[in-house]
């Protein structure tokens, strides 16, 4: 109160200085990607932290978890879980081949197989704390060999896209974000769709799929959606999730409804990160090609 | 000094919280706004300067870890800190009404932002749906925070005040 004067008139600049700063930041970030030094920083002091809070947290709920039922009844528990998780992803692999299998012999000379993706397991160290994005970040990096695009699976089901990558964390865009957008295809008639996430939907953790062709294919409740071979960003046959309802749109032409996915994004712990993008094996596929 | 690494470290604890242990607590996936109280606080508790430089720290850890482009949460921020700083000669420690009237008119403006700059630019112009399912449910459960971290915060910055007056009067 007594520096009234001095104190508003030099708080006054203070505010139109850090104004410019942060414009001057917003129109370097338009020309440059990422944060640069202050996000190296940042990935180098904050993260060890987040680490520590998660690996707390898992500690303790692994804690209640053996005081809440019989260690190896856990033990067993999670040995079916994962030979579940892992049927699903067999189960979907061979329909998928199947269906593939009625097409090559229609169609011959297409020699694409869907081998394992290598993987590496990763832990969610924190969620976005805001409410406006559904992303999450993982306790692997480059250094691991995660890149920006790899793609990453809970589970049996795809989770979301690495959007941005430090040496030892790497943040992931869920789904069921707003502003994402996976190119998807219907399991049994290879019709591709946009699977699209949706701020709306978030809280029952549904997904929006639209443009899907009107044609003469019937599609029911209960078809499973996979990554579409199109796709530049996904790899294909991930197993997206079932769909829950769909309707012919007004236009007669395409169809759209509503995906339930495979994973409960409330509760993600563990991850798998599919350390080979799209991208690689696009250019891979070119290399062979030109090399013939 | 240790005014500013006691600020710093309230700020580091409520984002940490935020992204672990909230997410845990949310309702229909609704987290409360922390760095926005810690904010608004600090702003009508120790006046705009300071309300304003802790809006600059928040704001840049959220550009940093959630947000996409730096800058925007920090300017949103620090302007949110330097328009509670403005209400420091009306706030008493023992009125409630006021810091919650101020925390959730600040929570209400910086919700109308984000949809502004960054859903309404996109082409999404879904107002009522935005405001219903996430900006008035993040402004119920913040409001509903405040209640105890208002109360934390308040006690600590009156134990600090306390402090820095006794060693002020120790060298005079």
């Amino acid at each position: 109160m007594k520096t009234k004067n001095q104190s508003s008139f030099s708080s006054k600049y203070w505010l139109i200085i850090i104004t410019v700063v942060c414009v001057i930041l917003l129109g370097i970030e338009r020309f440059t990607d990422g944060g640069g030094p202050l996000r190296f920083l940042a990935g180098y002091t904050v993260i060890p932290m987040q680490e520590g809070i998660s690996y707390v947290g898992r500690f303790m709920s692994d804690m209640t978890d053996n005081f809440e039922t019989l260690e190896d009844m856990k033990k067993k528990n999670e040995k079916l879980q994962s030979k579940v998780d892992e049927l699903t992803i067999d189960n979907t692999r061979l329909r998928q081949e199947q269906y593939e299998l009625e097409r090559l012999r229609e169609l011959y000379k297409l020699d694409e197989n869907y081998s394992d993706y290598e993987k590496i397991g990763a832990h969610v160290i924190a969620n976005n704390g805001s409410n406006w994005y559904t992303d999450f970040t993982i306790d692997k990096g480059s250094n691991d060999g995660v890149q920006v695009n790899s793609n990453v699976l809970a589970g049996s089901g795809l989770a979301g896209i690495v959007t941005e990558v430090g040496p030892t964390y790497a943040r992931v865009r869920s789904i069921i974000d707003d502003a994402s957008n996976v190119s998807a295809m219907m399991l049994s008639t290879s019709d591709t769709c946009m699977v699209r996430g949706d701020l709306e939907l978030m809280a029952d953790g549904r997904l929006h799929f639209e443009k899907l062709a009107n044609n003469d294919n019937e599609i029911e409740a209960g078809e499973q959606v996979v990554t579409s071979h199109v796709s530049s960003r996904f790899l294909q046959g991930l197993f997206i999730g079932y769909v829950s309802e769909i309707e012919v749109d007004s236009n007669n032409l395409t169809r759209s409804g509503y995906i339930t996915p495979a994973v409960d994004f409330s509760k993600l712990q563990e991850v798998l990160v599919i350390t080979t993008t799209k991208q690689d094996m696009l250019s891979e596929d070119k290399d062979s090609n030109e090399g013939d | 000094m240790k005014r500013r690494s006691i600020t710093f470290v309230i700020i580091l604890i409520c984002f940490l919280l935020e992204s672990s242990i909230f997410h845990r607590l949310s309702f229909a996936m609704i987290k409360p706004n922390l760095l926005i109280v810690v904010t608004s606080s600090f702003g009508f508790m120790r006046g705009r300067k300071e309300g304003m430089f802790v809006g600059v720290i928040s704001g840049m850890l959220i550009d940093l870890f959630w947000g996409s482009t730096l800058g925007f949460n920090m300017l949103v921020y620090a302007v949110i800190g330097y328009m509670n700083g403005t209400f420091q000669r009306m706030f008493y420690d023992d009125d409630v009404k006021l810091p919650i009237v101020l925390i959730g008119t600040s929570e209400l403006i910086y919700g109308l932002i984000t949809y502004v700059c960054v859903y309404m630019l996109r082409g999404d112009f879904a107002f009522f749906t935005h405001l219903i399912n996430i900006i008035l449910p993040e402004l119920v459960y913040t409001i509903m925070v405040t209640l105890v971290l208002y109360q934390i915060i308040l006690h600590i910055n009156k134990k600090l005040e306390a402090e820095e007056q006794r060693s002020a009067s120790k060298f005079v």
